[in-house]
């Protein structure tokens, strides 16, 4: 057979395999879910809140623990959006070249990549200080921050694809920098803005490790910014580490409910950023 | 009173040290159509873009010398780019449409500039788009994105685009070579009918379109000016051997 044939064959092999193992590792972790979760998943779970030793196999839900993680992350997705925006918008007034923009622009990629337990050791330092208490307040802070330098990052690419040729017609309008990054570039790159945010979303309710120390555990819901607050990962957490079998059940319930979340969540947004994305320039 | 709208002096633009424009010296008439010729590559948009100070926006520029528009010389560091933008106007090679709808596209310009009024706004719109054909095809679907339009509806939205701000000169960048040759026409056509109320300073490397818009022209080579003039005069009788040259097709 022709060399170049055999080649191209070889090649698309190897990446259907690739493609494969993506998704079949993802289904795999949706089915081992559901198939030992299914049968735990009742009304009670998501309109209660745990009765007494709901953790010892008795009676309730986890309300607490669903409405705990959506304030959390709702939170901390608008505490981060506000910091990483502005912050983008910033990165976007340096031309390619610039040393300014490269070195903060690696100092966000060196803060995207340490690991969130250590966000929340730092911020529990603080609340030591503060002589806080762990609070929704405190965890949105710390899940806030942790995703920040993810999220300005993520902004940051998508605005930088925002073809100089529309810039350009901006500028020759008459238009400063600012309207220009404001009026154009943000809303040319809104569908890409939108899936940024999504992703670290998912990062942020799905992260337990930086709320351990700092938003706390609760049994009721949070009425305010000072309570301590509940969420779905941590639930998950303490549920696997009991040693009865038919509460480690309900964490693999929980786990649909995180992932049935992150769903609404994906779709919602998806939809928002294709009605938008109508005005975009191809 | 002069006739000239614009007066470059002893133009000279390097990029990265090396030399675009040397030494450029001319009068651009009031509403005339100037085109200015060359061969790719010998400076004319790096001159057209001077004009806007779009050249600007280049990394590592450097210019000298003059341009003078109404009495300012605009190279002036401390001029005010955007009101010299909303003076000159500008329509790039191909269409960019701004991310938005018809509308917003046509009132960008104008709301940046102050203009806040809505019943003043539709009226620009409505106005723009009629001087470049465009109304009777749109004005039902104005809120529809830019983007739905043919390239050459987008490119003569972007001409109403920069109308809309009021502008007294145009800079035309080789404005129709990615249109097809009817829509090249369209715009063609409607240049020749503004050059009554605005300076149009046209770009472009095909003889035969130079032929049919231009009232004067400047001919560039290598980063200077070979010969500008009448366009009768160049086009008839080019004193240059250099511009018979081009003229003729030898080079180009």
């Amino acid at each position: 057979m022709d060399r170049r044939l055999c080649e191209e064959h070889i090649f698309r092999g190897l990446m259907y395999f690739s493609v494969a193992i993506v998704l079949c590792s993802l289904l795999a972790v949706f089915a081992i879910v559901v198939i030992k979760g299914a049968s735990a998943l009742d009304i009670a779970m998501v309109t209660q809140t745990p009765q007494g030793g709901y953790y010892l196999g008795k009676e309730g839900g986890i309300l607490n623990a669903i409405i705990g993680s959506v304030y959390l992350s709702v939170g901390a997705i608008l505490l981060a959006t506000s910091i990483s925006l502005p912050a983008a918008w910033y990165l976007q007034q340096f031309g390619r070249a610039s040393r300014i923009a490269h070195a903060i622009r690696t100092l966000l990629d060196i803060a995207s990549g340490i690991p969130s337990l250590l966000y929340g050791a730092f911020i529990f330092l603080i609340m030591i200080m503060f002589q806080a208490r762990a609070s929704l307040l405190w965890g949105i802070i710390t899940v806030g921050i942790f995703i920040a330098p993810l999220l300005t990052r993520a902004f940051d690419e998508v605005m930088q694809m925002v073809p100089e040729k529309l810039k350009e017609a901006s500028y020759s309008l008459g238009a400063t920098r600012w309207e220009t990054v404001f009026r154009v570039m943000t809303r040319q790159a809104f569908p890409g803005l939108i899936t940024a945010v999504l992703v670290s979303f998912g990062r942020a309710i799905g992260d337990a490790a930086s709320v351990l120390f700092t938003a706390g555990y609760t049994d009721s819901i949070p009425t305010s910014l000072s309570d301590p607050v509940a969420t779905l990962p941590l639930a998950i957490f303490f549920q696997l580490a009991t040693p009865f079998p038919q509460v480690q059940e309900r964490a693999y319930a929980s786990g649909i409910i995180l992932l049935i979340i992150v769903l609404i969540i994906s779709i919602g947004s998806r939809y928002l950023s294709k009605r938008i994305a109508r005005y975009s320039i191809k | 009173m002069s006739d000239n709208e614009i007066s470059v002096k002893n133009l000279n633009v390097s990029i990265d040290n090396r030399e675009i424009l040397k030494r450029i010296s001319i009068e651009i008439p009031k509403n005339q159509i100037t085109v200015i010729i060359g061969p790719s590559g010998c400076g004319k948009s790096t001159l057209l873009r001077s004009m806007n100070r779009m050249i600007d926006l280049v990394e590592h520029v450097k210019t000298e010398g003059e341009i003078i528009i109404d009495g300012n010389n605009i190279l002036d560091p401390a001029t005010n780019l955007s009101a010299l933008r909303k003076n000159v106007g500008m329509i790039a090679q191909a269409p960019n449409p701004l991310p938005m709808s018809i509308y917003d596209n046509v009132v960008y310009g104008p709301k940046i500039h102050g203009m806040r009024d809505p019943a003043i706004l539709d009226e620009t719109v409505e106005l723009s788009l009629k001087r470049v054909g465009l109304w009777d095809e749109v004005h039902d679907r104005l809120k529809d994105p830019a983007s739905a339009l043919s390239l050459g509806q987008q490119q003569r939205l972007c001409l109403a685009r920069a109308l809309a701000v009021g502008p007294k000169i145009l800079l035309c960048d080789e404005t129709t070579s990615a249109l097809d040759p009817i829509s090249a026409k369209h715009i063609e056509n409607e240049l020749i009918a503004l050059k009554n109320d605005y300076t149009i300073i046209f770009v472009t490397h095909i003889l035969r379109q130079a032929k049919r818009l231009a009232d004067y022209v400047v001919f560039l080579y290598l980063g200077e000016v070979v010969e500008c003039g009448p366009a009768r005069e160049i086009f008839t009788n080019p004193k240059d051997p250099r511009t018979k040259a081009y003229l003729e097709g030898v080079f180009g």
